[in-house]
């Protein structure tokens, strides 16, 4: 077909060809001006309405961004107004617990004191020694012998009277300074009350001041949020991200565990339900351990959610205290024989290994080998099967997180790929525009001869007029030139456009 | 409030297809990698014929492997190759493996002694030999067992001696089973003629081919993991 189409015109295929190419150029010069506005309309309408896809695209990132941020702020909001309560809940706690009895401290640190008081005012009191004894002692028993017995006898009756006086009022004294010390010595328990009395009241004062300046913290956080301050926006971001890759590496390591869990009862349950039934590709064995592992991971949901620890069903967080109560006691139940089967059902995967070790043996041709400390891992794995129903439990909290934060992630990488897009279909626009600009050139590259010898026939008849008709013949000129004329895209969109055309239909054969 | 509200019933919604997701995931990972379970039944044929007896050893090593392969819902079936092997009365053991894994591997024990048994009380190999007959019976029973996979092992040299009157030169019909020479030993004869040996492979070929079944040949025993394909 191409064969025949080629020798046409002759028998030579270059002749052929030729006078083809020939006819080509003079039915592309004669459609110049369609192709060009086929090229320039075609350019300028997929930019326009790619440039409008993208600027839908990017205000509905706007939104999208606007409303994550509301979520979020609304979310940091809510979890600040709880932990502002449970501070001062706290703080509630605390004064009921250690400064509601402060009347009773009160009369205790009173009474200790008064006692103290007391004490004190009783061992100032003492018996004052008589100080003008010793003297009159001294000088009697200084006094010089007389000769006279009678004389003497008196003087020493009075020395001895005197010297028994001055003992009797030491023993006084003494008696009086060891009461002062008993005093003094009942002092010290009192001391010791007012110095713990003391402590207590100390200690007290500065947990309260202490949660007074995480009160003070959460407030100002709060106050943040509620002034829509950009920061608290990026700092509650980070949170949630954080708080997004934390639960997920939790998850993972859980779903780690649900996989031993798995392997640790699947082989006991082909014994139960049999081995060989199969739903698709899985065996009813494997089907009732995720079965039940499934049933222990609900169950810790259920009962997490009970305790008011985790808020993912608002059904179970309404029920009143008396309900929930029979929930925590139902679920916890549950969770405990699901824990025990699975104990039974590991030591069970144990004995069957040991069986089939011993008959693997036995075909092998060697001796069943007895095991020493074989009750090791049949422990371990018996621990283990009642242990992780337990430790899958616990699932709930770090599941919570990730929904939670999975909002905030789901919206941030919705939000990218807005933008993404938006910036894409500018580009495909631009793309579009410059490629149609590059055709219109190529158009004219290939319909260069006559155009050529166009322009040099109008250079000629214009010539004698040059004075009064350059400037028009310079304006027809540009217009033909195509390059030059899609070099200013922004005239060429205005509505100059007209008459260009018309110029251009004007030379055109 | 509202905002909260609806990322509340958000997360909900997330849960559910989290939940539903797991559950899948983990039904999936499970199942990761397996083709549906396919239940095997093998029926092995024991030539007792002349000197071939002195293999026996070799084919206990044979079934010690299958009764270690083969799984709970598998069968299978041990006979021997006499004069007159199209007979139940051939059968040595046979077990479908119970669905409980403690059970099937009792009945590997009882079929493993029945073996022992046999092997241990076989004296005297048989006069004539007769493998067609034995393969029939074979079929027989693999396609009683409805079975995805049907095998049928010949421990034999695949020489065919049959007694007066004993009609075995017919097709035989091996569609869907395939059908592994196991252990073809060569022949005083063989060694004069080689040709004679392959003839006997071809013939043996030709006829299970034709019969539209699978034909292979294993007489390296080192290599028993390609005796039956694990599933």
């Amino acid at each position: 077909m191409f064969q025949q189409l080629l020798t046409v015109w002759s028998d030579s295929a270059a002749i052929s060809a030729a006078i083809w190419l020939v006819l080509l150029v003079t039915v592309l010069y004669l459609g110049r001006q369609q192709a060009h506005q086929l090229f320039s309309t075609t350019g300028r309408a997929i930019f326009t309405a790619l440039r409008l896809a993208s600027r839908s695209v990017l205000r509905l990132e706007q939104r999208l961004s606007q409303r994550n941020r509301d979520v979020l702020m609304d979310l940091g909001r809510m979890a600040s107004e709880k932990a502002i309560e449970r501070e001062f809940t706290r703080v509630s706690t605390l004064v009921a617990r250690d400064l509601a009895h402060y009347p009773s401290l009160h009369r205790t640190l009173a009474d200790a004191i008064e006692k103290i008081e007391a004490d004190y005012q009783a061992s100032s009191l003492s018996a004052p020694l008589p100080p003008a004894w010793s003297d009159v002692v001294d000088t009697i028993s200084a006094l010089p012998k007389s000769a006279d017995p009678a004389l003497n006898k008196i003087l020493d009756n009075i020395k001895d009277a005197i010297e028994d006086s001055h003992e009797e009022t030491l023993k006084a004294f003494q008696k009086a300074t060891l009461e002062r010390h008993g005093h003094l010595a009942k002092m010290h328990p009192q001391w010791r009350t007012l110095k713990t009395t003391m402590g207590k009241v100390e200690t007290t004062l500065d947990s309260l001041e202490e949660r007074t300046r995480m009160i003070d913290g959460q407030m100002d956080r709060y106050e943040s949020i509620r002034n829509n301050e950009d920061a608290a926006a990026n700092s509650l971001l980070s949170s949630s991200l954080t708080q997004f890759f934390i639960s997920g590496l939790v998850l993972i390591i859980a779903a780690m565990g649900g996989l031993i869990n798995f392997q640790l009862i699947a082989l006991p349950m082909s014994e139960m339900v049999g081995g060989t039934a199969t739903i698709g590709a899985l065996r009813m064995s494997d089907i009732a351990a995720l079965v039940i592992i499934l049933i222990e991971i609900a169950m810790g949901l259920f009962l997490l959610e009970s305790l008011r620890i985790t808020h993912l069903f608002p059904v179970i967080g309404s029920m009143d205290d008396r309900m929930r109560r029979r929930m925590i006691v139902v679920t916890l139940t549950l969770l405990t024989i699901l824990a025990t089967i699975e104990a039974s059902l590991a030591y069970m995967r144990d004995l069957l290994a040991l069986d089939r070790a011993a008959l693997q043996q036995s075909l092998a041709g060697v001796g069943v080998v007895e095991a020493q400390f074989r009750w090791i891992p049949s422990i371990g794995q018996m621990v283990m099967g009642f242990i992780l129903p337990f430790a899958l439990a616990f699932v709930a909290i770090p599941l919570e997180s990730f929904i939670h934060s999975l909002r905030t992630v789901l919206g941030m990488i919705v939000v990218g790929l807005l933008r993404t897009v938006a910036v894409a279909l500018r580009l495909v626009g631009n793309l579009a525009s410059h490629a149609c600009k590059i055709l219109t050139h190529l158009y004219d590259l290939i319909i260069m001869v006559p155009l050529g010898i166009e322009r040099l026939v109008r250079h000629r008849s214009t010539a004698p007029d040059l004075t009064d008709t350059a400037k028009p013949a310079e304006k027809t000129s540009d217009t033909n030139e195509a390059p030059a004329a899609s070099s200013k895209p922004k005239r060429n969109r205005n509505t100059k456009v007209e008459p260009v055309l018309g110029d251009t239909q004007e030379v055109t054969p | 409030m509202k905002l909260v509200t609806d990322s509340a019933r958000l997360s909900r919604h997330i849960m559910t297809v989290l939940l539903i997701t797991a559950l899948l995931s983990t039904g999936l990972l499970a199942g990761c990698g397996e083709s549906p379970i396919k239940s095997r039944a093998v029926y092995m044929l024991i030539d007792t014929s002349g000197t071939y007896t002195e293999q026996l050893d070799k084919a206990e090593t044979i079934m010690n492997y299958l009764l270690a392969t083969l799984d709970s819902g598998d069968s299978l079936a041990l006979a021997r190759i006499d004069s007159a092997s199209f007979n139940e009365e051939d059968i040595i053991a046979k077990a479908t493996f119970d669905v409980r894994p403690s059970t099937a591997n009792d009945q590997k024990r009882l079929f493993q002694h029945h073996m022992q048994t046999f092997t241990s009380e076989l004296v005297r190999g048989s006069a004539h030999t007769d493998i067609t007959g034995g393969v029939l019976q074979a079929i027989d029973f693999l396609n009683e067992t409805e079975a995805d996979e049907k095998t049928i092992l010949v421990f034999s040299d695949l020489e065919e001696d049959l007694p007066e009157g004993h009609v075995r030169d017919f097709p035989i019909d091996v569609s869907g089973i395939e059908v592994v020479a196991l252990n073809v030993t060569k022949l005083t004869r063989d060694n004069i003629d080689p040709r004679d040996y392959e003839n006997r492979l071809n013939d043996w070929q030709n006829r299970v081919m034709e019969g539209g079944g699978q034909w292979r040949v294993i007489n390296d025993l080192e290599r028993l993991d390609r005796l039956v394909a694990m599933n």
